[in-house]
């Protein structure tokens, strides 16, 4: 007895961190095919990158000789550092792949023929997942690099900055025209964000600029408004990457990852849009296009209400705004993942209260463990073709200029 | 979020996919069955001796939830007074994780344990003469 014809077996019966991101993206494509997807123009603006992979390339483009030699002798001396020194990467986020069961979260640790580098090995994988996913442009972020902002010494965060974004504008944005990036600012030091706006911000691929994952300062300070309007002069947005941190003083109580990362990202957010927006930033510069990455959507309508409901009694203390809160809120962007898709009401209502069809921008998030497919946007029953393709691509084109 | 198993469309044709001893107890064997747009993949898995077989396309998102994890269910354990005692494998289930984003699926059921209406569709799987046959 033989297996029947028309029986093939997987090659790989277990994807491991080893499989191929085609491989793991292939039911993706259904995807492609159900919804036409190949039909629309596709944005992904949040995914990420494996800068750890390449970090000893990374770290020779540190500008201080005295903090180079000290990579160079953590690398060489501590025996787990060899791509991590001078790396503020918490322990906590190695729970992140739900011990194992999400492999590509932990690793992609793929074959990569012929990729003589770290930067060519990137943009294989990078190129590998959006095809899969049918994406034609992709805003690529790195991954432990976006904690930088919780680094405990400013002027190692900023270097470190400084030359990831260097070593990123140098080695990957020339290799892939389908790849673009918001580059991270060093936000404890003011004077360093200014620094990196004037030496990126006219390189090609360079969409606009980011604040990682930092939730202690506050981002009504007088001293970033000079970054602000030169943002807004120049036409580039800002985004707030959200990261987690579970040593915050609320998720510090948490004992479980999922914990943490459901509260942190969201706090994260909440803390710089609550700022952001009773301290009238958007009054202050109505130009300066701002979008939050990473945090999801449903804390949005929660902080609209509230944040209304409190600017009615206490006007006084938002005396910048000329109209409630939500308002400003609704004319910023968000991106999508990732999706709180649990209860279709409640989402229907969380897309109409920030106006989706002209706020949402579609991101996938790979190859984080939460990422969102394309179809995922496809497929929702109550949004029509117009709504679908500005928030899967043309919204994006339009906050970009692509 | 949507689920696959509807229960619709009658089984077509029934595939031999190979030797009953080729998949041993919590083992499994992932083939695609047909060629072109009829091909649909299906996970078949042993547990307790039965066999039972899902489509490959996990409820939440689609991935390939046939081809993730095979892992007993994770019980929290409490005492007579309800405090925790830490979590344990139950070592008589096993579950199916979506290697895409962690969805979990009784293998006896094909569904979540928490949210049971999102299940894998599941596929008609027999043993005979010491063959393993599938119908989809």
């Amino acid at each position: 007895m033989t297996i029947d014809d028309g029986v093939r077996r997987l090659p790989t019966q277990e994807i491991t961190t080893h499989t191929d991101s085609r491989e793991i993206l292939a039911n993706a494509a259904r995807d492609t095919e159900r919804y036409g997807l190949d039909e629309y123009f596709i944005v992904d603006v949040d995914s990420h990158h494996v800068e750890l992979d390449s970090w000893p390339e990374i770290l020779e483009y540190l500008d201080s000789p005295v903090l180079k030699d000290t990579a160079h002798q953590m690398m060489r001396n501590w025996p787990q550092a060899s791509h991590l020194a001078l790396h503020n990467h918490p322990p906590g986020l190695t729970m992140q792949d739900v011990s194992g069961r999400i492999p590509h979260q932990a690793s992609l640790a793929e074959e990569t023929p012929g990729a003589a580098s770290g930067a060519e090995r990137d943009v294989t994988l990078v190129r590998r997942a959006m095809d899969a996913m049918s994406i034609d442009l992709q805003v690529v972020f790195p991954q432990p690099m976006l904690e930088t902002g919780l680094h405990p010494q400013p002027q190692v965060a900023s270097a470190l900055l400084q030359a990831y974004n260097r070593w990123f504008t140098s080695q990957i944005l020339p290799r892939e025209p389908r790849v673009r990036t918001m580059l991270g600012l060093p936000f404890e030091d003011p004077d360093a964000c200014l620094a990196t706006v004037e030496e990126f911000a006219d390189h090609p691929g360079v969409i606009g600029f980011l604040v990682t994952s930092q939730r202690h300062a506050g981002v009504h300070r007088n001293a970033y408004m000079p970054l602000y309007r030169m943002l807004e002069e120049r036409g580039l947005p800002i985004g707030f990457h959200a990261g987690p941190n579970q040593a915050d003083s609320m998720t510090s109580t948490m004992n479980r990852f999922l914990s943490a990362h459901a509260m942190s990202f969201v706090t994260c957010n909440m803390t710089h849009m609550t700022n952001w927006v009773i301290n009238g930033i958007p009054e202050r510069f109505p130009g300066l296009k701002t979008i939050w990455i990473e945090s999801g959507l449903a804390w949005v309508p929660f902080m609209m209400q509230r944040l209304d409901h409190e600017y009615y009694m206490r006007q006084s203390d938002a005396p910048l705004l000329t109209k409630p809160p939500s308002h400003y809120m609704r004319e910023m962007y968000y991106t999508s993942q990732p999706m709180e898709w649990t209860d279709d009401a409640l989402l229907e209502a969380t897309l109409r209260a920030i106006d989706a069809p002209n706020s949402l921008m579609y991101s996938s998030d790979w190859p984080h463990w939460d990422f969102d497919v394309p179809g995922r946007i496809a497929s929702l029953p109550f949004l029509d073709d117009h709504a679908k393709r500005n928030i899967l691509g043309e919204t994006a084109r339009k906050v970009f200029g692509l | 979020m949507t689920t696959t198993l509807d229960g619709s469309a009658p089984p077509r044709r029934t595939y031999d996919v190979g030797a009953s001893d080729e998949i041993a107890e919590r083992g499994r064997l992932v083939v695609t069955l047909g060629e072109g747009a009829d091909a649909v993949t299906v996970g078949v898995f042993r547990f307790r001796g039965r066999l039972h077989a899902y489509e490959n396309r996990c409820a939440h998102q689609g991935g390939p939830a046939c081809q993730g994890r095979i892992v007993s269910r994770v019980r929290e354990r409490l005492d007579d007074a309800q405090r925790s005692l830490g979590l344990a494998f139950e070592d008589d289930s096993m579950h199916i994780v979506c290697p895409w984003h962690g969805f979990e699926y009784d293998v006896t059921t094909g569904r979540h344990p928490g949210r049971p209406d999102y299940a894998l569709r599941p596929v008609t799987v027999g043993e005979e003469g010491g063959r393993i046959r599938v119908s989809v």
